[in-house]
C-alpha cells in the first residue's frame, strides 16, 4: 500500500479512483457487467444477507455473468432485510427488499439479464449528499 | 442484457394502500392480458414511494412517470392513453402540495423527499472494509483541508458557525466544547468518540460505525489538530462485535495509507486512535463515567465541574463527542458552515438520525433535517402504525425521555421543541406505540430498565427508581390508589432534582410523561383496577359471552388449569378463582365467545 504524502496525492487517488485509472469493484459498472451491493450491517447479516451475498457471488459466476458484488453496511430499511441493490451498466440504481434466495434468483434471470423489475423494489425516499 | 420493455410499478407493501394496491396489480395484469400486453409489459409491486398521503402510487418505467391516487377505475385510461398511446394522464399526475406545479418523474419529487442523508451519506454504498471506496467518495478530503488550509481556531470557528450540537443526547454546542478543550493547556489532550450506545431501540451508531467508520476516524482526528490532541480512543460496547471489527479494519488500513500515525499527509501533524471496549452498562454513556471506565474504573460518573474539556482522561483535557457528531464533521468543513446552518430550525441545525422502532410499518432507519414534524417521520417516512391500528404515543430519547401524543404530532421535532414538550432528542431512538400499549406498564418497563442500569453511587438513583419501580409494580397488580399517583409524582421530581449524574436525572421522565399524557389510564388502573390496553395481566379477567357460547367444549380441554366448566351444547364459565390467565381459551374459541374484561 503506497502511503499518502500531501493532500494531492489523496486528491489525486480519489480521481483515479473514480475516473477508473485504478480499477475499484465499486466503481459504476461498465457496460455489459452489473454491480450488485449487498448491504450487510448487523440488520442485514441476522436476516440472512450473508448467505445472499454468497448466492450472487457463485450464481454470477456459474450463470456467467459479468459484475461484482458488494459487502456495504445497512442502508436502514430494517423492515424489509435483507436488501440489496442492483446497478446495470448504464441504468439507474434499483434498490430490493426481503431477498430470499428464490427472489434473488428471479432478480437475476428477470432483472440482471433482462432489466424486467421483480416484486420487492423500494424506491429511493431520500436524498444524500456528496462530497 | 437489454431494456426494452414498459414496466409499471406500484406500490404497496405493508403500508397504506394494501388491498388498493393488491386489486390495481391484479387489474393492470388482467387488462394487459385481454389487449395482448402481457408479454411486453411488466408489472411489480415496490415498496413505498414516500408519498403516502398520495397514495397509492403507480410508476411507468422508462420514462418514470410518476401517477398518485390510482384506483382500479384508472387503470384502463393509463393503458389506452399512456401505453397504448404515449399520453400522459394528466389528471394523474402528482401537484406539488406547496407550489401547486406538476412533478412527473422521481427526479423532480425527490425534492419533496423528506429524508436528507449527511450523516448516512456513505451507509450501504461503501464497503466499510475498504478504505478505497471511502475515499472515492471524499472520505479525508476535510482532513486534508484542515491540516493544510486551515489554522485550528479556523476549523473551531467553521463548526461553531454550522450550529452543529451534540447529538449524544445532551445538545451541547461542538464548536464551544471544542474550542474549551483548545484553550487548556497541557502536554497531552485526548479525543474520545462515544460509541456506548444504550438507549433500547437505538441503532444509530451501530449503524454508522458499521457502514461508514472512516466517516468518524477522519473527524476525531480533525478533532485531535482543532484541540492539539495526538491520540484518539473510540469507546464502544462489545456488544457490536461487527462495529468493532469493521473499526478495527478501517484503523489499520487508515494507517497502512499513513492517512492515521505519524506525520500525516506531510504536514507534521500526529494522530493515532485505539479502541476501548465497554461491557454495555447505560450508565457509561455519560461522559466522566465512560472516561472512568476507559481508565479501568468502576463506570460511575463524578460531580461536573471539573468537566472533561478540563480534566478528563487520565486527567487531562479531553473531548468526547458521539459518533453521529463525528459523523457530521467532515461535510460542515468541506460545504461550510453557511450551508450546514441553512438546514434545520432556528437552533437546531442540520440532520439527526432517527431509529423508528416499535409498532410502526417501516422500522429502520432514518436522517431529516432539523423541524421535520413527528407526523412526517411516523406517517410519511415510517408508512403509520402496523395492522391499521390507531396511533397512541411515541417515546423519545430513550429511557430518559418521554413519551408524545397525538397533540405532538405536529411539533417541528428539534432539541428544544421536544424538551418543551416533556420529552428529549436524547440520541435518536423512536419506539412508537399503538392503543394496545398500557402507558402504565411502558412506565414501569422503562423504570426497571434504569434500576437495572444505575450504577447505585447516589442515593435518589439507586434507591428512588426503585421505589418507583415498585409503585408502579404496586398499581399495574391493582393495589393501586390515589395516594400511590401524587406519591409517583413527587418522588419523581426529588429524584430529577437531587441526582448526581444525567441518568437518575431523566430516569423519572417517563413516569413523568405518562402522568401527564395519560392520567386517565393511571386513573382507570387505581378507581376501577382495570387496564384500558388489555396489558396488565392482573387486571384483566377472561369472561365467556353466553350469548356466543355453543357450548362446543374446546375451551375447557385446552384449558391447563381446569379453569372452565359447563355441559356441552350449554354455555360454559370460567373460574376468575382459578384462571391463570393464559389466553389458550380465546385462542381456542371459534365463535368469539370469549373477551377480555
Amino acid at each position: 500500500m503506497k502511503k499518502i504524502n500531501s493532500l494531492s496525492d489523496l486528491i489525486k487517488l480519489r480521481e483515479d479512483l473514480i475516473s477508473g485509472r485504478k480499477p475499484s469493484e465499486n466503481a459504476d459498472p461498465v457496460s455489459g457487467s452489473v454491480r450488485i451491493r449487498v448491504h450487510m450491517g448487523t440488520s442485514g447479516i441476522a436476516s440472512g444477507a450473508s448467505e445472499i451475498f454468497h448466492f450472487f457471488v457463485s450464481e454470477l459466476e456459474k450463470r456467467n455473468i459479468q459484475g461484482h458484488v458488494i459487502k456495504t453496511g445497512d442502508l436502514g430499511y430494517s423492515f424489509a432485510e435483507p436488501t440489496i441493490e442492483v446497478t446495470r451498466a448504464g441504468s439507474e440504481p434499483v434498490v430490493f427488499g426481503n431477498v430470499d434466495k428464490f427472489r434473488a434468483d428471479e432478480i437475476i434471470e428477470k432483472y440482471i439479464k433482462n432489466g424486467e423489475l421483480v416484486d420487492g423494489v423500494i424506491p429511493v425516499n431520500y436524498q444524500t449528499i456528496t462530497i | 442484457m437489454s431494456d426494452t420493455k414498459k414496466q409499471i410499478l406500484v406500490c404497496g407493501g405493508s403500508n397504506c394502500h394494501e388491498k388498493q394496491s393488491s386489486d390495481i396489480i391484479d387489474n393492470f395484469r388482467l387488462e394487459l392480458e385481454a389487449v395482448s400486453l402481457d408479454k411486453t409489459v411488466n408489472v411489480a409491486r415496490t415498496s413505498c414511494f414516500g408519498l403516502c398521503n398520495a397514495g397509492p402510487v403507480v410508476k411507468i418505467i422508462p420514462e418514470g412517470t410518476i401517477y398518485t391516487g390510482v384506483t382500479t377505475d384508472d387503470i384502463t385510461e393509463i393503458i389506452n392513453e399512456h401505453i397504448l398511446k404515449g399520453r400522459k394522464v394528466e389528471r394523474l399526475l402528482y401537484h406539488d402540495p406547496a407550489t401547486g406545479k406538476i412533478l412527473t418523474t422521481e427526479k423532480e419529487l425527490s425534492k419533496n423527499k423528506k429524508q436528507l442523508r449527511i450523516v448516512l451519506r456513505n451507509c450501504g454504498i461503501i464497503d466499510p472494509e475498504n478504505i478505497e471506496d471511502a475515499i472515492a467518495r471524499g472520505a479525508y478530503l476535510a482532513l486534508g483541508k484542515v491540516l493544510t488550509e486551515l489554522q485550528p481556531e479556523e476549523a473551531i470557528r467553521i463548526i461553531k458557525d454550522s450550529g452543529l450540537r451534540g447529538r449524544g443526547g445532551g445538545g451541547f454546542p461542538t464548536g464551544v466544547k471544542w474550542e474549551i478543550a483548545r484553550k487548556n493547556v497541557s502536554d497531552e489532550k485526548y479525543v474520545v468518540c462515544n460509541a456506548d450506545e444504550g438507549d433500547p431501540g437505538a441503532f444509530m451508531d451501530r449503524s454508522v460505525l458499521e457502514g461508514d467508520p472512516h466517516a468518524v476516524l477522519e473527524a476525531m482526528a480533525i478533532c485531535g489538530y482543532c484541540i492539539g490532541a495526538s491520540k484518539g480512543l473510540i469507546y464502544i460496547r462489545a456488544e457490536y462485535p461487527l462495529a468493532v471489527q469493521r473499526l478495527k479494519v478501517a484503523i489499520a488500513k487508515a494507517r497502512g495509507y499513513g492517512l492515521l500515525g505519524e506525520n500525516i499527509m506531510g504536514t507534521g501533524f500526529d494522530f493515532d486512535i485505539e479502541i476501548r471496549y465497554g461491557a454495555g452498562a447505560f450508565v457509561c454513556g455519560e461522559e466522566t463515567a465512560l472516561i472512568h471506565s476507559m481508565e479501568g474504573l468502576r463506570g460511575e460518573p463524578t460531580v461536573k465541574p471539573p468537566y472533561p474539556a478540563e480534566a478528563g482522561f487520565r486527567g487531562k483535557p479531553t473531548n468526547v463527542n458521539n459518533v453521529e457528531t463525528f459523523a457530521c464533521i467532515s461535510p460542515v468543513i468541506l460545504k461550510g458552515a453557511e450551508w450546514f446552518s441553512s438546514i434545520g430550525t432556528a437552533k437546531s441545525k442540520g440532520t439527526k438520525v432517527f431509529a423508528l422502532a416499535g409498532k410502526i410499518n417501516n422500522v429502520g432507519l432514518i436522517e431529516v433535517p432539523m423541524g421535520t414534524t413527528l407526523r412526517e417521520v411516523i406517517f410519511e417516512i415510517g408508512g403509520g402504525i402496523r395492522n391499521n391500528k390507531k396511533f397512541k404515543a411515541v417515546q423519545t430519547g430513550g429511557p430518559s425521555g418521554g413519551c408524545l401524543t397525538e397533540k405532538h404530532l405536529d411539533t417541528p421535532i428539534d432539541f428544544d421543541n421536544l424538551t418543551a414538550a416533556g420529552s428529549m432528542m436524547g440520541s435518536g431512538g423512536m419506539i412508537v406505540m399503538d392503543e394496545d400499549d398500557c402507558m402504565v406498564a411502558v412506565a414501569k418497563y422503562y423504570l426497571e430498565f434504569t434500576v437495572d442500569e444505575s450504577c447505585g453511587k447516589c442515593a435518589p438513583c439507586r434507591i428512588g427508581n426503585k421505589r418507583l419501580h415498585e409503585l408502579l409494580e404496586h398499581i399495574t397488580k391493582g393495589h393501586g390508589t390515589r395516594a400511590d399517583l401524587d406519591r409517583l409524582r413527587n418522588m419523581s421530581l426529588v429524584i430529577k432534582d437531587t441526582s448526581l449524574c444525567g441518568l437518575g436525572q431523566s430516569s423519572p421522565n417517563p413516569v413523568l410523561s405518562t402522568l401527564d399524557n395519560f392520567m386517565d389510564e393511571y386513573i382507570a388502573h387505581v378507581d376501577a383496577k382495570k387496564c384500558p390496553a388489555g396489558k396488565c395481566r392482573d387486571l384483566m379477567q377472561y369472561v365467556i359471552i353466553k350469548e356466543n357460547c355453543v357450548g362446543c367444549t374446546a375451551c375447557a380441554r385446552v384449558c391447563p388449569v381446569n379453569a372452565i366448566t359447563g355441559e356441552r351444547k350449554e354455555p360454559h364459565y370460567i373460574n376468575p378463582a382459578i384462571c391463570i390467565k393464559c389466553g389458550a381459551c380465546m385462542e381456542k374459541c371459534k365463535f368469539d365467545a370469549i373477551i377480555i374484561q
